[in-house]
């Protein structure tokens, strides 16, 4: 009788052992861990299934894509694009030498000609997403001259130059296998569709839920390729505007107080946004109303 | 003769008395004012500080607050307390925000 | 200096297509600047285009035209290698003039 008892006992804890092993084998943190692969490509099918009728590689187009009216009026301009003074003064810019001799090309590989593509990218040296902007003042703190304000026209003119020269290039960000990178992701990913602002907004509501809508008088674009035209000539702003400016913008629309340019949370947001648009190409700089 | 006030002069003292003695008491009445405000404000200044630790501050809880300094600054404290009370519930509702979103982002991610 | 006019003509049998895109700051004088001034007006008033010495566009602006201006418009009888003279004045009196060959 003893007997017996011990050993459906010890069948007991053999079993709850063998449960427990099976728990350890798919733990509840595995779940969480961000899939960047998994969720690009939910992301691209997402816009691709609710817009049936937009080649994929129109998507970078933004509002274009979804409005006739408003394409052939881009189009028509693109002929002479009002981007044009700006590209000019940012290829000058870009090769301009700093008072110590050197240039913004000693920063970059290939000179800086045809990388927009890989920014932002996540350094794993200092454990941080460094986008476009940044580096270009970094290359200026490393030369001895000031920051350049990142909402301002000389840095939307320089990146304007850089994503000329990157033109249709697929964006190729990267996503190492690196838990402080994947923790970047998904912070970016977390800022996207978290609500924020007394509007109770946030990027996806607009992004995802609304594109091809209006929004006063705008025709709001889909998130997919959304960074592709980056920087703008935005007609609202009658000049070039840097992505910094554009989200801080944003941000005070929905009457959240913005956080400074450049901050974490805008970094991670672009690394985020600029990884699940991969593969479509560069068209920046672009135009938009 | 003259020494006795009449009835006339009395009511005329008298009255003159009353606002004289409510005039006593105004600067009273507006110095504990100023302290409900300073009360307020600081309660709402606090609430907008723990808005900022959570990176999640509106506009419109700033330029309440800066409607409650300016209107202190003229004295009109029932506005100033009126503005600091709007500003620390705008302060809070930010607060409540960024902390359901902490996992109610999850409801529009593309999966 | 580099001239304000970037400007592309092209021929297509009897019309001649133009497009010409300026930089002008193109101000209104209804817009303060971030001290509370009043930035002062300055704008195009006058846009001529000539060829064959007559006048085949003239645009006469105020303040309602925005910044960097694009026009776009066509006429009849230019022929390909012809010269096309583009010239504008504003408020202040500023001028700036180019031609291009019709492509």
């Amino acid at each position: 009788m003893d007997f017996c008892f011990a050993r459906s006992r010890i069948h007991l804890a053999l079993a709850a052992l063998a449960a427990l092993a099976l728990c350890a084998l798919h733990p509840a943190s595995a779940a969480d861990k961000p899939d960047p692969v998994a969720d690009a490509k939910a992301f691209r099918n997402y816009f691709v299934n609710k817009f049936p009728n937009v080649k994929l590689e129109d998507f970078v187009n933004g509002p274009y894509a979804l409005n006739e009216d408003m394409r052939r009026q881009w189009e028509q301009k693109e002929q002479f694009p009002p981007y044009e003074f700006s590209l000019e003064m940012g290829k000058e810019l870009f090769a301009k030498p700093f008072k110590n001799g050197r240039h913004y090309a000693d920063c970059f590989p290939n000179q800086g000609i045809g990388i927009r593509q890989d920014f932002p990218y996540f350094d794993t040296r200092e454990g941080r997403v460094v986008t476009l902007e940044l580096a270009l003042n970094r290359c200026r703190e490393a030369n001895g001259e000031p920051p350049l304000s990142y909402v301002d026209d000389e840095m939307a003119a320089l990146t304007a130059y850089m994503a000329f020269t990157s033109r249709g290039k697929p964006f190729a960000i990267k996503v190492p296998d690196d838990p402080r990178a994947l923790e970047a992701y998904q912070n970016g990913k977390r800022y996207f569709y978290a609500r924020r602002g007394q509007l109770n907004f946030s990027c996806a509501t607009c992004h995802v839920q609304n594109p091809g809508e209006r929004m006063r008088a705008e025709v709001l674009a889909p998130a997919l390729g959304i960074l592709n035209a980056m920087p703008i000539y935005r007609s609202e702003w009658g000049g070039m505007g840097t992505i910094s400016r554009r989200l801080t913008t944003c941000n005070s629309q929905i009457r959240g107080v913005p956080l400074d340019p450049q901050d974490e949370e805008y970094r991670d947001l672009e690394y985020y946004l600029s990884y699940v648009s991969n593969g479509l190409s560069i068209s920046g700089p672009g135009a938009r109303p | 003769m003259t020494a006795i006030p009449s009835r006339a002069q009395m009511r005329v003292s008298i009255y003159w008395l009353i606002v004289l003695m409510i005039a006593g008491t105004a600067p009273v009445r507006a110095a504990g004012s100023e302290t409900a405000f300073k009360a307020s404000y600081a309660a709402a200044e606090a609430a907008e500080r723990e808005a900022g630790r959570l990176r999640n501050q509106w506009t419109v809880t700033e330029a309440a607050l800066a409607d409650a300094k300016k209107a202190a600054d003229k004295g009109d404290f029932d506005q100033a307390i009126a503005s600091a009370k709007e500003a620390e519930a705008l302060a809070r509702a930010s607060i409540f925000q960024a902390i359901s979103e902490k996992d109610a982002w999850k409801q529009l991610e593309i999966r | 200096m580099a001239s304000s006019i970037r400007v592309r003509a092209i021929a297509n049998g009897e019309i001649t297509e133009v497009q010409t895109l300026i930089q002008h700051p193109m101000d209104s004088g209804f817009i303060k600047d971030d001290k509370g001034a009043f930035i002062p007006a300055h704008f195009i008033q006058e846009l001529t285009f000539e060829y064959d010495g007559r006048k085949v566009f003239i645009a006469d602006w105020g303040t309602a035209v925005s910044k960097d201006p694009y026009v776009k418009f066509s006429f009849k009888g230019g022929n390909k290698g012809g010269e096309l003279k583009v010239s504008w004045i504003d408020n202040k009196g500023e001028t700036d003039a180019t031609i291009v060959k019709i492509q």
